[in-house]
């Protein structure tokens, strides 16, 4: 996994998304799938596009409570940040162009 | 100008995949555009994606994962030098040779790609209900991938709609988090195959709602309720859910090829079975796409086989005249 992505965690999330830029979650398991796909998607939108957006995961094994907190009943979910407030809402996968787009980017 | 391909596979599922492992043997030099990712069974590697356990594939007595045996024949394809795009096809015009095909943009200007000869495995999706609704509350309470979403509904109430092997499959799985399973079908007996029939009916956390259908789905943020209408007595309730998991069957994904290939009233590919020739000379068909009747992990990987062998003469002799 590239290094420009962090895995946060209920303890790190409230710091992490407190940026001036953009941040981008994306809520994933191990066993889902679809978030496999959008992993490497993910990874080279982190190394392109560092400067425009932070991209960050939770894994929702691990982090129970940020799903309830956030409602998250679907994964891949993308949850996009900004000034530490939710902007936007993605469910499902995507391709490259598609995020981009949602992203603004 | 586009490259110009010798063979062309459209969909990289057990279908696609098993005709790029067999084309690239015979050394066809096989590019699969392979799709892109979604939260449907349309996406690479297909269906299997969105299941887990996979028990009747033979060869792997223990079972093996949905998804990793995908990653394991598409593995096997590029150890034989098949080439993959992660890519969606938009458009194809197969009224000329080579065959045209266009990705992520609608048809218009050149062509992406070129090929002489085309497998289309491009598979079959869920089919939606239809209601309002539906589509809002994907993600916050309605589902069409249990295996996604399934834990998210630790000790809640749910719903299945369908009375398939999926449904049922599905409906088993979830009872691995959900309190209370209600599968909802709308006939008094299942399609699914006997042993999925009596696990569920083993499971006393599933129930049924026989000769039901859905007429509604309520909720605004999340999803609260459903309306069932009984269709013999017209009787009308409420059913109390967090979460609703649609498994009502499939559609072949045929769009794409309207009007240039022949399909049934179900908009399911013809071929000249046995073989895989379509009406279009040059461009076969194998998988869910072309078959209404088993849509199997195993008939689909047959039948892809079947393709490559079909496509690979089909050059030949396209070489020799």
């Amino acid at each position: 996994m590239s290094d420009t992505i962090e895995n946060l965690t209920e303890a790190s999330f409230d710091e992490a998304i407190k940026n001036d830029l953009p941040v981008l979650v994306d809520f994933w398991a191990e066993w889902c799938g679809p978030c496999r796909a959008v992993a490497p998607i993910l990874e080279e939108i982190a190394n392109e596009h560092g400067d425009k957006v932070v991209i960050a995961k939770v894994n929702v094994d691990e982090n129970p409570a940020l799903s309830v907190r956030f409602s998250v009943r679907s994964i891949p979910t993308m949850l996009l940040f900004k000034s530490g407030e939710e902007a936007k809402r993605i469910v499902g996968a995507k391709n490259k162009a598609g995020l981009l787009k949602e992203l603004e980017i | 100008m586009p490259a110009l391909h010798n063979l062309i596979i459209i969909g990289s599922g057990p279908a696609g995949l098993t005709a790029a492992i067999y084309s690239a043997r015979a050394a066809l030099e096989p590019l699969v555009l392979a799709g892109e990712p979604s939260s449907t069974g349309d996406q690479p590697g297909g269906q299997l994606m969105l299941t887990t356990d996979v028990e009747n594939f033979p060869g792997f007595p223990k079972g093996i994962m949905g998804p990793e045996l995908m990653a394991n024949f598409r593995s096997q394809a590029e150890r034989f030098g098949a080439k993959f795009e992660t890519t969606k096809v938009t458009s194809v015009d197969l009224s000329q040779r080579p065959f045209k095909i266009w990705t992520d943009r609608p048809h218009d200007g050149e062509a992406d790609y070129e090929a002489k000869s085309i497998i289309v495995s491009t598979g079959a999706k869920s089919v939606m209900l239809g209601l309002d609704n539906e589509t809002e509350l994907i993600g916050r309470g309605v589902s069409t991938c249990a295996t996604c979403d399934g834990f998210f509904f630790k000790d809640q109430e749910i719903a299945v709609i369908g009375g398939g092997d999926s449904a049922i499959e599905e409906a088993t799985f979830l009872t691995k988090f959900a309190s209370k399973v209600t599968i909802i079908h709308r006939r008094d007996e299942l399609r699914a195959s006997k042993i999925m029939q009596e696990r569920a009916f083993a499971n006393d956390k599933i129930e049924f709602l026989w000769d039901s259908e859905v007429h509604a789905i309520n909720g605004t943020e999340q999803l609260e309720s459903i309306d069932v209408v009984n269709n013999k007595t017209q009787e009308k309730s409420t059913l109390a859910v967090t979460g609703l998991f649609i498994a009502i069957g499939h559609r072949p994904n045929t769009d794409l090829f309207k009007g240039q290939l022949d399909t049934n009233d179900k908009g399911y590919l013809l071929t000249n079975s046995p073989a895989t020739s379509t009406n279009v000379a040059g461009v076969f068909a194998c998988g869910d796409v072309q078959d209404e009747t088993y849509r199997q992990a195993i008939t689909a990987a047959g039948s892809g086989c079947s393709a490559a062998i079909d496509a690979e003469r089909w050059l030949e002799d396209q070489h020799d005249a």
